[in-house]
């Protein structure tokens, strides 16, 4: 007999093995509930608990984790979230990849708070979930099919018109490093190459459909704390910053830092910039703004190409491109954008397009394109290696190359691999711009220090949303160029980020006049269970010592923290970053100072025992 | 006289109204349940909310056989009496807007009652796309919104 929980949490975890074909329902361990609060946390927990994590991340011992928070589902402004929790294809580190939209509060009104794949199928299948009833069916039909289709047919083949889907594109079948899960079409749990890891496990899709729904444990003191944090958020300048003129917003911001990565960090502004901000977007091809579940912000930016839909048909893939779309969000902007030279926006929002449906990581995938671009200027990869020329800026080569990436044609197999890989395997492993296998998201460390020790040190590879230092180096409190100070904060923001991420709120909320402390009472009223905002503290720093207790079994090392030699030895020539290197020398050892690790990173066992986990 | 000023163009699609419906309904935050509905047309970048347009002549009212549907003391909603309902449907095949149910649980028919006047879902819309207001106010969106989607309408037959 399973128990109930009394609110926020289901208690229940699904876990499907498909190469027995056999699903079931598990309770969670109540302490194992309070001690991770859900989401990434318990996510984390369970993959230490019960993964070699040596495995091959492509291979049927991986273990693919979706986790919902006990936030997900409730109308807590953003509270949209799952966490996509697996072995990356890409960095063969933990990886904790996050997505909104409307998926993760339907597998929580369905009943689970975790869904644990298991095995390989052998055959192409899709998992459906209505409520108590879950079934391993054929996926023969949407095999090779790209995200909207999938997604569409389902619904027609179910009969569910509010069916949810999570689904792989063809990126994901074809085991492109970087290939993402997709839900509600746009939205994408995208790093690490999490699509990689369902394909290999021949899954194409989750389809669920949930009747339940979210109890409260203290009715009361939940919905007055809810009021509280809405009304915080109501008139904040950072929600309207968001909803106006959405993520890439933050063009403008890092472009005047010196700090927007330009042609595979060789510079560090854009000379066209302008074509591709939030107000270019708002201006010229954006038709709506759209939510996530729950969410009061509407980031999103709901797009369309109109006129422009005939630009760059280089691609063969039979999208209709006269229906809206989704983006470009900051980050994609930026690696589809300044990083490969592009600067018409059109192009960017057609290779975002083709991104989505293909089920592809628009970071990974202008990061990968822009270092195979440096390769093609400095003579290193060849006219008769590539069907077209790769020179930065060609908006015809970044809409077919990454086309080609998602079905592996021609050079799109190399860059299906990623930048490190391709790069290595051209012996030129220099232009590769990441950390632990991972392409750089969209701040240079050189115009903001900080986050060249933040990038290091994520356990996923390099990431901007675990502790994102231009908040704190772009306000002013901070120089933005100096290492004093940053790896505390660093450390500070990677605890509570990461028990932000267990909570299954999106993590913009603190962006828009929300604090972790606004949702430590709404946990705490949710659930029942009493938590502080140490608590939520201590929570963060256990789990992200989890995730590099993992990483350690996993065979990673100090010599993982690192860096490329281009940010640590060659800094800008112009602009208001100029000659600014990253100093991770100065930085790492703080960090691990203050994270309680010794000189090579391996956490004290006092810090174990005081986190409580002693015993791993 | 009030009632619920919904203007689509301003949704954007988060349910907010459907999970503060469904707070009142059950107690719990179950979309399923809700009486208020947002209908997303993905590709048109439209959000619609609906539910109970509260008609004048209330067609489910005059199909009820049993007198189950009254209309509440402020006269501005149109409301299930439970104990009177005897769960035959006819309101729900009754009414143009497909805005009546039934709840399997109880087998009983149920509506948008407007929350006995200070309607959940019009509290917690962020956008303002769900007011609750002066009802000769209501509806005059309509035209201008009518013509942007016709003409959208007219440029995706051309291509």
């Amino acid at each position: 007999m399973i128990k109930q929980a009394t609110g926020g949490w289901t208690g229940k975890i699904l876990r499907v093995n498909l190469t027995a074909a056999t699903t079931s329902v598990e309770p969670i361990p109540d302490e194992w509930m309070r001690e991770y609060v859900g989401g990434r946390g318990l996510a984390d927990r369970y993959l230490y608990e019960e993964m070699d994590p040596t495995v091959d991340p492509l291979g049927p011992d991986n273990k693919l984790i979706f986790a919902t928070g006990p936030l997900t589902g409730t109308p807590v402004p953003c509270g949209a979230r799952y966490m996509v929790v697996t072995k990356g294809a890409l960095t063969n580190a933990i990886t904790t990849s996050n997505s909104g939209g409307h998926w993760g509060p339907e597998v929580k009104f369905a009943g689970y708070d975790l869904i644990i794949v298991e095995g390989r199928s052998d055959k192409p299948c899709y998992l459906f979930i209505y409520d108590d009833r879950v079934e391993i069916r054929d996926a023969a039909r949407y095999w090779g099919k790209g995200v909207h289709y999938t997604e569409d047919a389902l619904r027609e083949e179910l009969g569910l018109p509010n069916l949810r889907v999570a689904s792989i594109g063809p990126a994901g079948e074809n085991l492109v490093r970087f290939a993402c899960i997709m839900n509600d079409k746009h939205r994408a749990a995208g790093r690490s190459g999490v699509g990689a890891v369902m394909g290999s496990k021949n899954l194409k899709a989750i389809a669920v459909r949930g009747t339940g729904g979210v109890p409260i444990a203290e009715p009361a003191a939940f919905m007055k704390a809810l009021w509280h944090m809405r009304d915080k958020m109501k008139d904040d300048p950072g929600k309207k910053a968001f909803g106006d003129f959405g993520t890439a917003a933050t063009i403008d911001l890092t472009q005047s830092f010196g700090a927007l990565p330009t042609r595979n960090f060789q510079e560090g502004q854009f000379e066209e910039f302008e074509n591709l901000n939030g107000v270019a977007v708002r201006d010229t091809r954006m038709v709506a703004t759209k939510a996530c579940f729950a969410c009061t912000i509407a980031c999103g930016r709901v797009t369309r190409l109109g006129e422009h839909a005939d630009k760059y048909m280089v691609n063969m893939h039979p999208r209709n491109w006269r229906q809206a779309g989704e983006g470009p969000e900051y980050e994609a902007a930026w690696a589809l954008g300044p990083d490969t030279g592009v600067g018409d926006l059109d192009a960017v929002l057609k290779a975002n397009w083709l991104c989505n449906d293909l089920g592809m990581d628009p970071i990974s995938m202008g990061s990968t394109l822009a270092a195979a671009m440096e390769l093609y200027e400095t003579g290193v990869v060849t006219d008769g290696q590539v069907e077209m020329p790769l020179r930065f800026g060609s908006a015809e080569a970044l809409v077919r190359m990454t086309e080609a990436t998602a079905y592996r044609e021609g050079f799109g197999d190399e860059l299906a691999e990623g930048s490190k890989r391709m790069s290595e395997k051209l012996q030129h492993p220099e232009v590769f711009m990441g950390s632990k296998g991972q392409e750089f998201p969209a701040y240079d460390p050189r115009g903001f220090q900080g986050m060249g020790v933040a990038y290091a040190t994520c356990n996923r590879g390099a990431c901007h949303l675990r502790a994102w230092t231009p908040a704190l180096e772009s306000s002013g409190e901070a120089d933005p160029h100096g290492t004093e100070g940053k790896s505390e904060w660093v450390v500070e923001q990677q605890n509570l980020s990461t028990t932000h991420d267990a909570t299954g709120i999106c993590l913009f909320v603190s962006f828009a006049g929300a604090t972790l402390e606004m949702m430590v009472p709404l946990v705490s009223a949710a659930t029942g269970v009493a938590y502080s905002l140490d608590d939520f503290v201590h929570i963060g720093e256990r789990t992200w010592n989890v995730e590099r207790l993992w990483n350690l079994k996993a065979g990673l090392t100090k010599a993982d923290d690192s860096l490329p030699k281009r940010l640590l030895e060659e800094p800008h020539k112009s602009g208001p970053s100029a000659g600014v290197t990253v100093d991770l020398d100065a930085m790492l050892p703080i960090y691990y100072q203050q994270r309680g690790w010794d000189d090579e990173g391996v956490p004290s066992q006092e810090k174990l025992a005081e986190l409580g986990l002693g015993s791993l | 006289m009030q009632m619920l000023n919904i203007v689509p163009e301003k949704c954007t699609g988060c349910m907010q109204c459907e999970l503060a419906c469904s707070w009142v309904q059950t107690g719990m935050f179950q979309p399923s349940q809700s009486l208020i509905r947002v209908n997303v047309f993905d590709e048109e970048a439209s959000y619609a909310p609906y539910t109970c347009l509260q008609c004048d002549e209330a067609w489910c009212m005059n199909a009820c056989p049993v007198n189950a549907i009254g209309v509440d003391s402020s006269g501005q909603a149109k409301v299930v009496i439970e104990e009177l309902c005897v769960g035959c449907h006819l309101c729900t095949i009754a009414c143009p807007f497909g805005t009546v149910f039934t709840l399997p649980e109880t087998n009983k028919a149920a509506k948008c009652n407007l929350c006995g006047g200070d309607p959940a879902c019009a509290a917690a819309c962020p956008t303002d796309a769900i007011e609750f207001g002066d009802a000769e106010q209501a509806g005059q969106w309509f035209e201008e919104w009518g013509d942007k989607v016709h003409s959208r309408y007219l440029e995706a037959l051309e291509t």
